[in-house]
């Protein structure tokens, strides 16, 4: 794959998990009409981003850490990749949405955006488009000291999470402005799809992706 | 499976009463002595059809002296809310208690009209999984399907205190106690809740011994029913404050928040005060630093009476109180009807503001005094008691038992189920429907009404009508 279309994968999972309405956007809607101001829309549109770009580099950090450890790039290729398909295969099996999610007050948006962002794997859905970024950046810069290819995946790290953020906010936002300005509280329920299995069958597919890709 | 949310669940009351209006309407049958098992009498309720206020089929247990009473839906609007992760459920499934037997039924009503039982949860789990007894209200909520108790544990229901446990969603098992800081509380009856400010209102009746084999004069007399209301941190599971009514003010019973999310505040309706024999309703409301505060906003005064008109109970007071028993909300927060079981009228009140509520119009229907008739000319048992009201408030049904042991003290010559209709003015006011009556079988008596796709009483809304 080229690095264009890993970037392009970076934006597009970022506007699927921001229009996907389990992901919070609802949330920023009801946020408004209750307090009865536009504000509050965008302040809870950024706590949701807040919580979902944590999420992101509480998975992605690690990772790009250990991707300095050249001699297991491939095994941790394998691991993750591995790790995601099966994500993706639970979440269709068990399609169970954890309880403890519900124990979130709603005043705390970003903690329940983080939370939900690992939980249902978004953040982890990432990983093997990142690690397809970090082999190809590896490609390019030849052979670096680890303390260097470390800084510069910690850099490509936080490009990752900014931009399927921003992508994700985008997405979010923009339908939930929509719906808050034009298309009304009808839209939500009307509008509202089941992604589940979608989403699953996403994770299978950039895991399995992930796989192939280090075999 | 479905892959859009159920076409019951609307994001605003507003939504909710655009909706198409009920055809169908849930109705509990109990059999007073427990010599037949109790049941669910599906009604039609769509004025045309050739069925119209007929029982159009019904489905009775398996086991008797469950004593039916209150009831609810698995799923209900709150759904709508991504902070429940549950936006697919059904709204299929009836969670009725047997609140004498402690035993649920779990009844399958995608096909209304072939009604069937999914699940029955035995006592003995129920007692295991929570140690309460005597299941209440039921209402779905963030983490499942929440549903109170009247009972703590042990054969009469008073070792530890009653309260409120959690089922899930999906499987109907019984997760376990809901609370984790109870404070005083030591009695329980109704509750519901503000979802999206995260904060729960419960109420209390009595405990078993004082209900079970009838009102206790003796305690009624020296306070000893609940006259307190609590609020919780609904997602800390955290009582956060109590408010005492006052211990006159015996038996605080229904609890109704304004459906609106964004309104924070509701009423409460208490049966009778032992200082004056008034029914009364407080208006509780949430302050800008979350404590919260409560006012008696209605009274209904007793009406003298002829003690020889009156069940050995009143004999003594000379008057008939108007025993509020329910009360119920419209989804426009605008009408609070308030059921008076013992002088036999219903009441709507102008809530719009909730702090001065103003009456707007009356029926007089039953009653220990008046025994008032249906406009048909038929009989009504009793007095106005469980209230439901329409999704687009233009109709008002309602049921005349209280609970067994209590209809025959207070009404020891009267036996019967009723449910009757009235229409609501276009600016308020209550008129009696001649047409609609329905025809209970034999040796039962009607309790809670729900209505196809959801009701007053049931739904929780997560985003405001604004």
């Amino acid at each position: 794959m080229t690095t264009a279309a890993l970037w392009l994968a970076v934006v597009l999972s970022g506007l699927y998990h921001g229009a996907n309405p389990g992901m919070g956007w609802p949330l920023a809607v009801s946020s408004s009409l209750m307090e009865r101001r536009q504000g509050a829309l965008f302040t809870a549109l950024g706590a949701l981003a807040l919580g979902h770009f944590l999420a992101m580099l509480a998975i992605l950090l690690p990772l790009s850490a250990m991707t300095a450890l050249i001699a297991y790039e491939r095994e941790l290729r394998l691991a993750t990749g591995g790790i995601v398909l099966l994500w993706g295969c639970w979440i269709l099996i068990t399609r169970k949405h954890p309880r403890f999610l519900a124990r979130v007050p709603p005043s705390r948006l970003a903690l329940w955006s983080f939370l939900v962002a690992l939980a249902h794997g978004a953040a982890l859905m990432l990983v093997p488009i990142y690690l397809g970024l970090c082999k190809l950046d590896e490609l390019d810069s030849g052979h670096l000291a680890a303390s260097e290819l470390m800084a510069r995946n910690a850099g490509l790290t936080l490009a990752v999470a900014l931009l399927h953020t921003g992508a994700m906010l985008l997405a979010g936002g923009t339908i939930a402005f929509a719906v808050y300005r034009w298309l009304g509280l009808r839209f939500l329920s009307k509008g509202w799809f089941d992604l589940e299995i979608l989403w699953a069958l996403s994770l299978i597919l950039v895991g399995g992706l992930g796989l192939y890709s280090a075999l | 499976m479905n892959l859009r949310p159920d076409p019951t669940f609307h994001p605003s009351p507003r939504l909710a009463m655009e909706a198409p209006a009920e055809t169908l309407a849930f109705t509990l049958m109990l059999s007073p002595d427990g010599s037949q098992p109790d049941g669910l009498a599906v009604v039609d309720v769509d004025p045309t059809s050739s069925t119209y206020g007929k029982i159009v089929h019904s489905l009775m247990m398996p086991n008797t002296g469950d004593e039916f009473h209150h009831f609810g839906w698995n799923a209900c609007s709150s759904a709508l809310s991504p902070l429940s992760g549950h936006a697919f459920l059904e709204r299929r499934y009836l969670i009725i208690p047997g609140i004498r037997s402690s035993r649920i039924y779990v009844i399958d009503v995608k096909e209304p009209l072939k009604a069937k039982i999914h699940k029955i949860i035995e006592p003995e789990e129920v007692f295991a999984k929570t140690g309460y007894s005597r299941p209440h209200t039921i209402h779905c909520g963030p983490e499942g399907i929440y549903v109170s108790t009247l009972g703590g544990g042990g054969a009469d229901g008073t070792d530890g205190p009653p309260g409120i446990f959690i089922m899930d969603c999906e499987s109907f098992e019984i997760l376990g106690r809901y609370e984790m800081d109870r404070g005083v509380q030591d009695k329980h009856y109704d509750f519901w809740w503000n979802l999206p400010r995260d904060y729960m209102v419960s109420s209390e009746w009595g405990l078993p011994p004082q209900f079970e084999n009838g009102i206790v004069a003796e305690d009624l007399l020296s306070n000893k029913y609940g006259h307190s209301i609590h609020f919780w941190d609904l997602r800390a599971r955290k009582n956060i404050q109590t408010i005492d009514l006052g211990a006159n003010h015996q038996m605080a019973l229904e609890i109704r928040p304004a459906h609106d999310p964004s309104k924070e505040y509701g009423f409460c309706g208490v049966v009778v005060d032992t200082t004056n024999l008034q029914g009364a309703i407080f208006t509780w409301w949430r302050n800008a630093d979350g404590t919260f505060g409560a006012k008696k906003t209605i009274t209904i005064d007793p009406v003298p009476a002829d003690p020889d008109d009156l069940p050995e109970l009143l004999k003594g007071f000379s008057a008939v109180p108007a025993l509020v028993t329910d009360i119920d909300l419209s989804l426009d927060d605008k009408f609070l009807y308030v059921a008076c079981w013992g002088q036999g009228e219903m009441h709507q009140y102008d809530v719009s503001d909730p702090m001065n509520p103003v009456l707007a119009g009356k029926v007089e229907i039953g009653g220990i005094v008046k025994k008032t008739k249906h406009p048909n000319g038929k009989d009504f048992n009793y007095g106005p008691q469980m209230v439901e009201i329409s999704r687009d408030g233009k109709r008002v049904y309602w049921t005349n038992s209280l609970y067994s042991t209590w209809d025959d003290q207070f009404y020891p010559d009267d036996e019967g189920a009723a449910m009757v209709m009235a229409n609501v003015g276009e600016t308020g006011g209550l008129t009696l429907d001649e047409n609609f009556w329905v025809d209970f079988p034999d040796g039962y008596r009607s309790h809670q009404i729900r209505l196809e796709g959801g009701d007053c009483s049931t739904d929780s809304f997560c985003y405001p009508s604004a």
